[in-house]
């Protein structure tokens, strides 16, 4: 009768590890690579570096936090259809919560993205972060844009048909219709709302990866009050004022 | 945060400060508790938003009909209407997508972008605005259907002395009513049963379910009611009252008092600006500058010059002074600045 209880020897091997022979499966292939590179203390961590320790470090979490209001509440107006919210309190109300989750969304990411411009937060091979995080940016004007022309009142009849010139002159216009109401709605409720959360998951991705950005070298301030921070800044090879400490 | 809370790391604060900056941080650490820090965050902005929300509510002002355009200014809708009749309402000489007006197109220096698609979304604004909703009306009035054949047999030129004469007419009119408009008699052939007839059915309302019907019963474009209502003043006036002109900064406002999409200050600024203000050219040359800039944002890591202002502004400093302050003693030898 075979044996169901494993070995010590197999016990002791990451649960995570394939069994002997089947490590050139696809499936095993992918989930090795996923667990060298989002090893479960990066991906939730439970202890950061000491310097992460300022009110600037809120607004990225207050971003994503301000995305989720806005998907909870665009499915509730989705829920009962875009004529809902003109002739309901309910759906009124609904519609505040989804204009100020947005209004809120763009404030903190705002602050979040001068902040890390501010920490040249793309050093250290944190490009790619930096680069998600405005494509984020980018796309979430697009959905905000669709929004208020998705919107069935004044406003979106006047932002429509002042928008439509600008497109119109660079060639955009004539795919994408801002006096399309449906064409505009799908846009807002699936393309553009699946484009940004694609990127920020992306984002948070990344930035789970390669962890946060190390200060920058700090010497003048350190020079004034008579302690040597090691060797000054310099320009390194790709042209940049790296820091070679 | 309080030095007591820094847990040592596998090497010192100064240490650690000295690794590349792809390298894995080893040095001193603090807790940092990620989902109890999203899950407070979901419950702030939630309730910020659900407090927002019941105090200011959002706005939502009644869209413009031409019912309610044709009855509070009659002279300005019958004005536009001959405009799309006649060829030179700004839809009709607009260019692509809607048609192919010659040098009616943006360009950015000698390139327009406009062009390249084509014609992809054709309007025709005298029939689709004025002869195809006045067919309709046609066939259960002979007089109207008699006033268009009248005009459709005329030849172009006769066409165009009607329009010149009843223009001068529709000047010099009056508004008599809600709705109602008065013109002189005039060499204008079959144009006021036309037009008279034209305003009937915008004062019904059924001027508007002429422009947004679709032959598959389902409709769901508004294109060709937008574009008749943008190129009358009643809709911008409208605006103009609410602040949302283009040189009321009226891309980024909203109706009300209410914030708009406050993000959109640099593209609206532009057109506050010279050259862009007077331009003919400025939605293609505001849209070329934005796509200039969006990409320098994009691109700040790889820029030099750009990705070196974090260095010279040293907002930095006050981001990181506590960690700053520890490393200037851990590298003065503190045996108390590394837990």
């Amino acid at each position: 009768m075979t044996d169901l209880v494993g070995s010590e020897t197999e016990t002791t091997a990451p649960p995570s590890a394939p069994e002997p022979g089947d490590e050139a499966m696809w499936t095993a292939r992918v989930r090795g690579a996923a667990m060298r590179t989002f090893p479960p203390g990066k991906l939730l961590p439970d202890r950061q570096p000491s310097y992460v320790a300022s009110w600037i470090y809120v607004f990225g979490v207050l971003t994503v936090a301000a995305l989720f209001m806005i998907i909870a509440s665009g499915v509730l107006l989705v829920w009962k259809g875009p004529s809902w919210w003109h002739v309901s309190k309910v759906g009124l109300f609904i519609n505040s919560i989804h204009l100020w989750s947005v209004e809120l969304f763009f404030f903190f990411m705002v602050i979040h993205l001068w902040g890390k411009f501010f920490m040249a937060a793309w050093r250290g091979r944190r490009r790619a972060t930096w680069v998600t995080g405005v494509i984020c940016f980018v796309m979430s004007v697009g959905a905000a844009f669709t929004g208020y022309i998705s919107q069935q009142n004044f406003d979106a009849q006047w932002i429509a048909t002042q928008a439509k010139d600008g497109l119109n002159s660079v060639g955009i216009g004539a795919f994408f219709n801002v006096l399309n109401f449906g064409q505009m709605l799908l846009w807002h409720v699936l393309l553009l709302p699946a484009v940004v959360i694609a990127f920020v998951a992306f984002h948070v991705l990344l930035v789970r990866r390669r962890g946060v950005v190390h200060p920058l070298a700090e010497r003048r301030r350190s020079a004034m009050h008579g302690i040597s921070t090691g060797p000054d800044p310099t320009v390194a090879r790709d042209g940049t004022l790296e820091d070679v400490r | 945060m309080n030095d007591s809370e820094v847990r040592p790391g596998q090497v010192s604060l100064a240490a650690a400060a000295a690794l590349p900056e792809d390298a894995d941080w080893n040095g001193p650490t603090i807790r940092y508790d990620l989902l109890k820090e999203v899950v407070i965050a979901i419950v702030v902005v939630a309730l910020l938003t659900v407090g927002l929300a019941a105090i200011f509510s959002s706005p939502d002002e009644t869209p413009t009909t031409i019912h309610q355009w044709s009855t509070a200014d009659p002279g300005d809708f019958l004005t536009t209407a001959l405009a799309e009749l006649n060829g030179t309402s700004d839809v009709a000489s607009y260019g692509q997508p809607y048609n192919a007006t010659a040098g009616a197109a943006q360009k950015i220096g000698p390139i327009s972008l406009q062009q390249i698609p084509g014609v992809r979304i054709p309007v025709n604004t005298a029939n689709d605005f004025v002869l195809a909703p006045l067919a309709q009306q046609a066939e259960t009035s002979p007089g109207l259907q008699a006033a268009l054949s009248q005009f459709k047999a005329a030849p172009s030129s006769q066409q165009a002395t009607w329009e010149t004469n009843f223009g001068k007419a529709l000047g010099k009119g009056h508004q008599t009513g809600k709705g109602t408009f008065t013109v002189a008699r005039a060499d204008d052939g079959p144009l006021p049963t036309m037009f008279a007839s034209l305003l009937a059915m915008a004062d019904s309302g059924a001027l508007d379910a002429a422009l947004t019907s679709s032959p598959n019963f389902y409709g769901t474009d508004y294109t060709k009611p937008l574009l008749f209502l943008a190129d009358g003043s009643f809709l911008a006036n409208r605006a103009d009252a609410q602040h949302l002109s283009g040189d009321q900064w009226g891309m980024m406002n909203e109706t009300g008092s209410y914030p708009g999409q406050a993000w959109l200050w640099l593209y609206t600024m532009w057109y506050q600006v010279e050259p862009f203000s007077s331009s003919g050219n400025a939605d293609a040359l505001v849209w070329g500058v934005m796509a200039v800039l969006t990409l320098l944002l994009l691109l700040v890591p790889f820029i030099p010059g750009l990705r070196d202002i974090p260095r010279l502004v040293p907002v930095y400093r006050l981001i990181w002074r506590d960690h700053y302050r520890r490393l200037d003693r851990s590298r003065a030898g503190d045996p108390g600045s590394d837990p």
